[in-house]
Formats: C-alpha cells, sequence, structure tokens
C-alpha cells in the first residue's frame, strides 16, 4: 500500500470506502506543498482538484475592490479544501491561499468525476462525503451571518 | 461555594481604582474600597450587582483572579444607559457594589478531567477567573483547552494575556475570529469548528462555556457529537435582574432563578428549558 493510499485511508473524509475505491483515489492523488502566501486557486479557474490539507493553513478569500482580500474561513490540518469539483459548472467561487507553508494531498476531480459517471455506487459515496462537507460549511456560515458577538447580535 | 453576603440588599461604596480599555466599546474596572477592607472574596463564574450611582444597577461577573481578594475586577461592554454611564468613570469615582452572588464554575469537580473551555466574544470575561484558578492548581487537571471565538481581530479581549496563555505548553489555546482582512494569520470560522480537533479526552472531559446562547446552543451538540455526556457541560446563562437574590422573579427562567441557581448551570438539569424558545 503507498503512503498516499493510506493517508487517504486514515482520513475521515474517505472512512469506509472499499479498498479498491481508495486504490482508484490515490491513483488519481498526488502529494503537493505551497509556501505561505501561495494562491492555490483562485476564483473563476476551472475547479478540477480537490485538496486533503495534511499540515498548514489556508484562507478561502473573496476580494472586494474597496477592502481587499477577506478572509470569510479557514481550512486546515485534517479538513477538506473544495468543494466546486463536484459541482456544474466546476469553477472556483472564492480564492484559496496558503496562510502557512501547507503540505496537502491533491485529488485530480477532473478524473474522480468521470469515474463517477461509471461507476454510481462510487458517486454516490463521493458526493454523500461532498454534501456533508458543505452542510457543515453553510451551518458555519449561517452562524457566522448572525453575527452573535456584535451588540445586536448578543440579545 | 456562595460566599456570605452581609446585607444583600445594600451595596458598598467602592473606588474606580484603574480603567483598562480592552477594546472599542469594552473596558475593565478595577474597584478598590473605601473603608479600608480590601477583601472580597469570590468563587469564579459569580458576579455583583453594580450601582452607578444616579443611574441604575446591572448584574455585571467578575473577571479577576479568585486567588485575589484585595482588588475587585470587572470586565464590561458599553450597550445602554448604565453600562455607558460606567465607561464615563472616572479614577477616584464612586461605584456601589452588592455581591458576590450566584453559583460558580464547579472547577474543585473538575479535577482529574480535562477541561475544555469555550468562550464567546465577551464570554471569556466571566470564564476566566475559572480559567485563573485551573492555571493555579495546573497540576490537578488534565488537558486544559481554551477554545476563543471573536468578531474580528480588534475585538479579541485580553489580547496580551491569551497570547501568554497561548505560549505556555500546559495549555492548548485556540482563537478564531468570525471575520478578518490581512494580516491576521490566525484561524477565521466559528469557534464551534475548532471542537471536533481539540485535544481533550471526551469521557474525562469537564467543559465550560459562555457566550451568546445560540453560539452555547451550537458548541453542547459539537461537544456531544465527541461524546461528551451534558452532566459534564456547564453553561453561563444572562437574564435581566433586579435583587439578584432571589425575592422578585425578574430573573425567572422556567423554574430557575438566574440570580441564586446560576449564572452557572450544568447542562444536564437545563436542557429542557435551554432548547425551549422565549422562556
Ligand atoms: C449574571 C450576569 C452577568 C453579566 N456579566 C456581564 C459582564 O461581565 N460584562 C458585561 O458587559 N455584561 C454583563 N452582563 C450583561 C449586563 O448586565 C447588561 O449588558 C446590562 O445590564 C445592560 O445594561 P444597560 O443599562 O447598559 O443597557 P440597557 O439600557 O438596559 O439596554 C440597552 C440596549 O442594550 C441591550 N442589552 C441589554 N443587555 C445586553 C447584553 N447582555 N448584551 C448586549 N446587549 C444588551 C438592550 O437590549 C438594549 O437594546 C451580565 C448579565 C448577567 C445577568
Ligand atoms: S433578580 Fe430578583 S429573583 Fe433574580
Amino acid at each position: 500500500m503507498s503512503i498516499i493510499e493510506s493517508i487517504l485511508r486514515d482520513h475521515p473524509f474517505f472512512a469506509e470506502l472499499e479498498h479498491d475505491d481508495i486504490e482508484l483515489i490515490a491513483e488519481h492523488s498526488t502529494n503537493v506543498r505551497f509556501e505561505p502566501d501561495t494562491y492555490i486557486f483562485r476564483q473563476g479557474e476551472p475547479a478540477n482538484q480537490f485538496y486533503l490539507i495534511t499540515y498548514g493553513k489556508v484562507a478561502i478569500e473573496a476580494f472586494s475592490p474597496e477592502r481587499g482580500p477577506l478572509t470569510v474561513l479557514t481550512v486546515a490540518e485534517g479538513e477538506v479544501l473544495g468543494w466546486s469539483w463536484l459541482f456544474e459548472p466546476y469553477i472556483w467561487h472564492f480564492d484559496a491561499r496558503t496562510v502557512d507553508m501547507t503540505r496537502a494531498i491533491a485529488i485530480n476531480g477532473e478524473k474522480l468525476r468521470a469515474q463517477c459517471e461509471q461507476n454510481h455506487e462510487l458517486g454516490y459515496q463521493l458526493m454523500r462525503r461532498g454534501v456533508h462537507v458543505v452542510e457543515q460549511r453553510l451551518q458555519a456560515a449561517m452562524i457566522q451571518l448572525l453575527d452573535l458577538y456584535s451588540v445586536q447580535g448578543a440579545v | 461555594m456562595s460566599t456570605a453576603v452581609v446585607d444583600p440588599m445594600r451595596s458598598v461604596v467602592y473606588e474606580v481604582q484603574r480603567i483598562r480599555k480592552e477594546t472599542s466599546d469594552t473596558f475593565t474596572l478595577e474597584l478598590h474600597s473605601t473603608n479600608g477592607s480590601n477583601d472580597f472574596p469570590f468563587a469564579a463564574g459569580q458576579f455583583n450587582m453594580l450601582y452607578v450611582f444616579g443611574v441604575g444597577e446591572i448584574p455585571i461577573s467578575i473577571s479577576g483572579d479568585p486567588s485575589k481578594h484585595r482588588s475587585l475586577i470587572h470586565t464590561t461592554r458599553a450597550v445602554g444607559l448604565v453600562t455607558g454611564a460606567m465607561r464615563q468613570l472616572k479614577r477616584g469615582d464612586s461605584i456601589g457594589v452588592r455581591g458576590p452572588f450566584g453559583s460558580h464554575w464547579p472547577v474543585e469537580h473538575a479535577t482529574g478531567y480535562d477541561v475544555v473551555i469555550v468562550a464567546g466574544g465577551l464570554g471569556l470575561a466571566p470564564v476566566r477567573p475559572a480559567l485563573y484558578h485551573i492555571l493555579h492548581h495546573r497540576e490537578k487537571y488534565g488537558n486544559v483547552v481554551l477554545l476563543y471565538g471573536s468578531r474580528t481581530p480588534n475585538d479579541i479581549l485580553f489580547r496580551r494575556e491569551v497570547e501568554k496563555w497561548r505560549a505556555r505548553l500546559d495549555v492548548d489555546v485556540h482563537v478564531t475570529v468570525d471575520r478578518a482582512i490581512h494580516p491576521w494569520r490566525g484561524n477565521v470560522g466559528v469557534v464551534t469548528r475548532m471542537i471536533p480537533k481539540a485535544p481533550f479526552d471526551p469521557l474525562n472531559t469537564v467543559a465550560f462555556i459562555c457566550g451568546p446562547e445560540i453560539m452555547m446552543r451550537f458548541t453542547v451538540l459539537e461537544l456531544q457529537k465527541r461524546g461528551v455526556t451534558t452532566d459534564k457541560i456547564f453553561i453561563s446563562m444572562e437574564r435581566n435582574m433586579k435583587c439578584a437574590v432571589g425575592f422578585c422573579g425578574h430573573c425567572q427562567w422556567g423554574p430557575n432563578f438566574v440570580c441564586k441557581d446560576g449564572p452557572v448551570f450544568d447542562y444536564a438539569s437545563v436542557k429542557h428549558f435551554f432548547e425551549k424558545r422565549e422562556i
């Protein structure tokens, strides 16, 4: 078993996936490293990859012409970066900039999508996991929107 | 432990000794007694009724170190009439103090356990005394974790102290903010996102939570997902108060009076009310 395969197997995102599926995903995965302040992807670019962060921290940013880059979320070790590869039009909606030196397993989402078309069980399993990440992010974003620590938010 | 109060309805006059601006709307007052008896025992989590003469009286938690009785420390956010007037106080001005009142964080019962403190916004002030106590008796506890969420980097309360705690090797301190621009290099996101990865053993953990009620509700859910049981989760509630001694019913919350039975409650016994609206 390759090191990448064992990292995938131990990651909660792939928990309980079949051995063959993990092997297949590992074939489409590479180990990547980014210096601090590097853009991993930018808004508008094709979303053909996603990342399991194994070390470091990545800021998800939206750029405002008036205020510059605004960080809406940071994604750190153990978390998944990027879900736009799962949903049409497969375009990144935000920028992802490394805050610290960051290591990750990059997974080719385009290839996985093609596999999922052939193998609907794998497609279902990945979609289920992707939706779970989206659900957690949405819930967090909704709490953030409430602005709980402002004077109005607290009462 | 509830400390005895001589006449709980009578304020004692204190003098403002020091004022520290914490953030744009939050300040800390250090008060000294005017009758020379600078001794004010309290337990972590208790509050005082502070009377700004001619304006009004409000409950404010004690945010100082319970092992230091000589000065009385309160951290307040200016949100309205009384807190606004309190912000105008100068060194040497007088203020009335009644207390201490209410229940406290169960720091003694938490010995032998990992302790996770989850605070949001101004909620760090009422739990700070518990953290002081735990750090003074560090050897009695397992892992000690502080998860703190603030609105922006500029709103981080007690920032220098938080940084000092973070520099210690025996406390895990994680701070996150809801929004940030450069050059903030820390975490961005809600405080509950830090719970899944926080280093504690759920079967042997006591959690203290203090912050806005919605934040506390989501924090409880995340702690439960990790396996912390509700009898080991403690929350601090706020309700408007008048007498602070269980007479007037102003602070009633379900069958409880927050002033007397709270403000610190174990979640298992108030779960039913906490999950209900408009109580
Ligand atoms: C047990 C207990 C402990 C407390 N500890 C602290 C503390 O350590 N530090 C602290 O700053 N406050 C604390 N509070 C809250 C504090 O008592 C209130 O903020 C205060 O009573 C407001 O009085 P005011 O006259 O300034 O505001 P008011 O003039 O009565 O209200 C003005 C506006 O502020 C809003 N408001 C009232 N209370 C709050 C609140 N809690 N948060 C945000 N907005 C509010 C009102 O809805 C209104 O819109 C505590 C409350 C309780 C019950
Ligand atoms: S404030 Fe009067 S009963 Fe609690």
